[in-house]
């Protein structure tokens, strides 16, 4: 992979030979830091970035040309530049993620969106009307239900390969492809067993520490993540943490636009956040993708037979409620929170299902709304309290 | 084609037998309801009604069911009881209004609506996709994504023979088969494919006819509004796709604009200003939206609506009846892509509209309920406004809501916007 520009350039030393709470402060600055220095690190490495919208990419393809997929995911920024380029009622991240590339502050050499919703398909004719490079949807299948849907995903992929190939000035073998999963396969591993972690020792790891350490996935080169990963990991299994009795909790609504780490943080203060679908394209696929064979078919079948779920993908053989339900018994979660940002029609509809679900289950729930860009969060944060105690002293 | 009729009877059928038909065919819904007949549910982009009239279907379009509530005045007793049954005010009011009318057994301003026995949708709107999970829920009824991928990137259509077209249509035959058996299996009629052959005559009849109405609407002054009589045309494009009285329709509707267009007849309205119309009417206050540009001289010429929401039809794309499948398969996706187009690449669109229909104006209208629509409206106009020399304007209502629309603010803004044309045409005068 040496060929590859930008290939061994170090975007994100601070964590390193730094203790556990020291490490974790670091990936909390670089991600909130709104210059997003790693991007610029790898282009001032001679290295080419592929800036996708949520929720899934095929990382692998971008990564084996030697591109830093770059998970493209709104900003606490303001839109002082995009906001013309969009009318009202509207959700943020669609205008932030805009904002932070006309601002400057990341510069990308191809853009891809997918239809996930009807807000997010129309990112490619926004993005390709105002910047040179490249804006592009991928159709990933919207009939998962089609037993050609992984021979159609396949070639699908192999078209994006080719513009890829185009930008990166660079062919992608298969080969090249496959080193990419084995370095993905390792980087799933890695965030299954840190979610294992909050699953079964939330005390070791509040819901923004963990939350702090997927991100970062989606800023750095899988590498690099990796290795921050396998360094963490241990050290949180040895934190001198006491168990509270705080009651566990699924987090639901954050599959696209993310609510604020403060939120986050909140959250996680008056309960245990057991499992969530907090950037879950980066967990989407839940095993290790097959290296032998045709990656790219590999990969596409992964996509579709061995994936999580999400309000923005519709398969029969998981309708989403059934599929929360199934994450808070394997959580053995005693509440769910169910939220969606702001005009988030996929999110607001997926909450219906999800209320009639837990009534007919008897799980407590509690419901909200939230933005990226909110910045108060008391009220909230006392009904959320209110909420759990009432689940604890009924 | 000479005109089968006198003046008196040529203009102004197309509206009648328009409103006539499309009458009729709610009726049939009714009648079908009655005798406890599941329908055919489908959307505006990518009906298949030529494929699924084959299976005995009624067809049902809950989308103009629920912009009917709209037209009617009654939408906000929809929104309201589908919020009070759990949905936001900020999702697709479409969406809610049909949730109602399933809450109240069918029971419509227009009729009743058979509940439905199959709901088959496209992608080219994420929420139709949505919307038929919700019946899912309901009723168990069984569901089918017709998956058509649309254009990647602005100006990347790609044609027969490029291989990711291959692909696609590869993939969108596939799903035909798929959905066939499916139909057989909801409906319990064997699959005929010389019924489809038939269907797809009609269908081929209709666009022709549709497009050419199109074409004809570039004489001076035009021979139709684009968005009150294309509304009633579309209705008819989509109720009776696939028929051979919608068929009949068309022919005489291009017949009547062919009249129009060699006797130099025009609409009600003296034509001072040709207008385009982008985005979704605003039906809560349809008429007199319409008369906020009729009034002060405005004409809407043509629309992205009359292609988006007619599935592409405007292309006047021919199916070959030798090979009817594959040619529906091929056919769905040029034209649904076309109707994505409409709404997601649509700058040169516009651009060409401008030229062809000699428009005065571009009037950009992104609405609450529709982000398919509307999200890139705003800097489409900025893109467009970039590259050519033509008034616009941006006014923002909705299609269902009556809460969010401001009949003085939109008055505002609109003439506001007809002062800029006038004054744009004084200084033209002077050179």
């Amino acid at each position: 992979m040496s060929r590859r520009p930008g290939a061994g350039v170090e975007v994100f030393p601070e964590w390193r030979d730094k203790p556990l709470d020291q490490v974790l402060y670091e990936c909390r600055e670089i991600l909130e830091d709104e210059a997003y220095p790693t991007v610029k690190r790898w282009r001032d490495g001679g290295g080419k970035v592929l800036g996708h919208f949520q929720v899934y990419f095929p990382e692998e393809i971008a990564h084996a040309a030697g591109f830093l997929p770059f998970k493209i995911r709104g900003a606490s920024v303001d839109a002082v530049h995009s906001d013309s380029r969009f009318g009202s009622y509207l959700c943020s991240i669609l205008k932030t993620s805009l904002e932070i590339a006309l601002s400057g502050a990341v510069e990308l050499d191809m853009f891809v969106t997918h239809p996930i919703c009807d807000a997010a398909r129309n990112l490619a004719g926004v993005f390709g009307r105002n910047f040179e490079y490249p804006c592009q949807i991928l159709y990933l299948p919207q009939n998962a239900n089609s037993r050609h849907a992984p021979s159609y995903l396949r070639d699908e992929y192999d078209r994006l390969k080719q513009t890829v190939e185009e930008v990166a000035g660079t062919s992608v073998s298969d080969d090249d492809i496959r080193g990419s999963l084995e370095v993905f396969n390792e980087n799933r591993r890695l965030l299954r067993d840190l979610y294992a972690t909050k699953r079964d020792t939330p005390w070791a790891i509040s819901a923004d520490e963990a939350y702090v350490l997927v991100a970062v996935g989606g800023m750095v080169p899988r590498e690099e993540h990796n290795e921050l990963l396998k360094a963490v990991l241990p050290a949180i299994a040895e934190r001198p943490a006491r168990r509270q009795d705080k009651l566990r909790v699924v987090y639901e609504g954050g599959f696209c636009e993310q609510p604020p780490l403060d939120l986050i943080r909140s959250i996680g203060r008056s309960c245990y956040v057991v499992d969530d679908d907090l950037l879950i394209g980066l967990r989407w696929i839940l095993e290790d993708v097959p290296t032998e064979g045709d990656p790219l078919l590999n990969l596409a079948t992964a996509y579709l037979e061995s994936s999580s779920y999400s309000p923005v993908q519709h398969d029969l053989r998981k309708p989403k409620e059934k599929m929360l339900l199934e994450r808070i018994r394997a959580a053995d979660a005693q509440a769910a929170i169910i939220t969606a940002a702001k005009m988030c029609e996929p999110g607001l509809e997926e909450q219906v299902a999800y209320i009639q679900a837990l009534e007919r289950e008897d799980i407590p729930y509690f419901v909200s709304e939230f933005e990226e860009n909110m910045t108060g969060f008391d009220g909230l944060e006392i009904q959320l309290e209110t909420f759990l105690e009432n689940i604890l002293f009924d | 084609m000479s005109p089968s009729g006198s003046e008196e009877t040529i203009v102004g059928r197309g509206n009648r037998d328009g409103a006539n038909l499309f009458r009729e065919w709610f009726e049939g819904l009714g009648v079908a309801a009655a005798e406890g007949r599941g329908g055919a549910y489908v959307f505006v982009m990518g009906s298949l009604a030529e494929l699924l009239r084959t299976f005995d279907f009624p067809i049902v379009f809950p989308e103009i069911n629920s912009l009917q509530t709209a037209v009617r005045r009654v939408a906000h007793e929809y929104l309201d009881e589908a919020e009070d049954y759990g949905y936001s005010p900020d999702i697709c009011g479409y969406v809610k209004a049909d949730v109602a009318v399933q809450l109240r057994r069918g029971d419509h301003p227009m009729g009743r609506i058979p509940s439905p026995a199959i709901a088959v949708n496209t992608n080219a709107c994420n929420t139709y996709i949505k919307w038929a999970e919700i019946w899912e829920r309901m009723y168990g009824t069984p569901t089918f994504t017709l998956d058509i991928p649309g254009t990647r990137q602005a100006g990347g259509q790609t044609w027969p023979g490029d291989p990711s077209f291959e692909n696609d249509r590869k993939y969108v035959a596939a799903q035909l088969t798929e959905l066939i058996q499916l139909c057989e299996k909801v409906s319990g009629v064997a699959f005929d494919i010389d019924r489809l052959r038939e269907n797809m005559g009609h269908a081929n009849t209709m666009s022709m006819g549709w497009k050419r109405v199109l074409e004809l609407n570039r004489s001076r002054p035009a021979g139709f509004n684009a968005l009150t009589d294309g509304t009633i045309y579309l209705g008819v494009a989509n109720a009776l796709r696939g028929t051979e009285l919608g068929a009949a329709y068309f022919e005489e509707l291009a017949e009547e604009m062919e009249y129009k267009a060699s006797a130099g007849l025009g609409t009600l309205t003296e034509e001072m200003y040709r207008l385009i119309f982008v985005g979704v009417p605003c039906y809560p206050l349809f008429r007199r939206f319409n008369e906020l540009f009729t009034e002060p001289g405005g004409t809407f010429v043509n629309s992205t609506y009359l292609w988006f929401a007619s599935g592409g039809s405007n292309l006047g794309f021919q199916y070959d009846l030798a090979r009817p499948l594959e040619s529906l398969a091929e056919g769905l996706l040029v034209t649904v892509r076309d109707a994505m187009d409409a709404m997601f690449f649509q700058t040169q669109i516009l651009s060409d509209m401008v030229d062809d229909y000699a428009a005065d104006g571009v009037v950009y209208h992104p609405i609450k309920s529709c982000r398919t629509v509307s999200t890139g409206l705003a800097d489409s106009r900025r893109d467009l406004m970039d590259s050519r020399d033509v008034a616009t304007l941006f006014i923002e209502s909705d299609m269902m809501d009556r809460r969010v629309i401001s009949e003085a603010q939109l008055k505002n803004r609109v003439d506001a916007f007809f002062e800029g044309l006038a004054s744009r045409r004084q200084r033209a005068a002077i050179g």
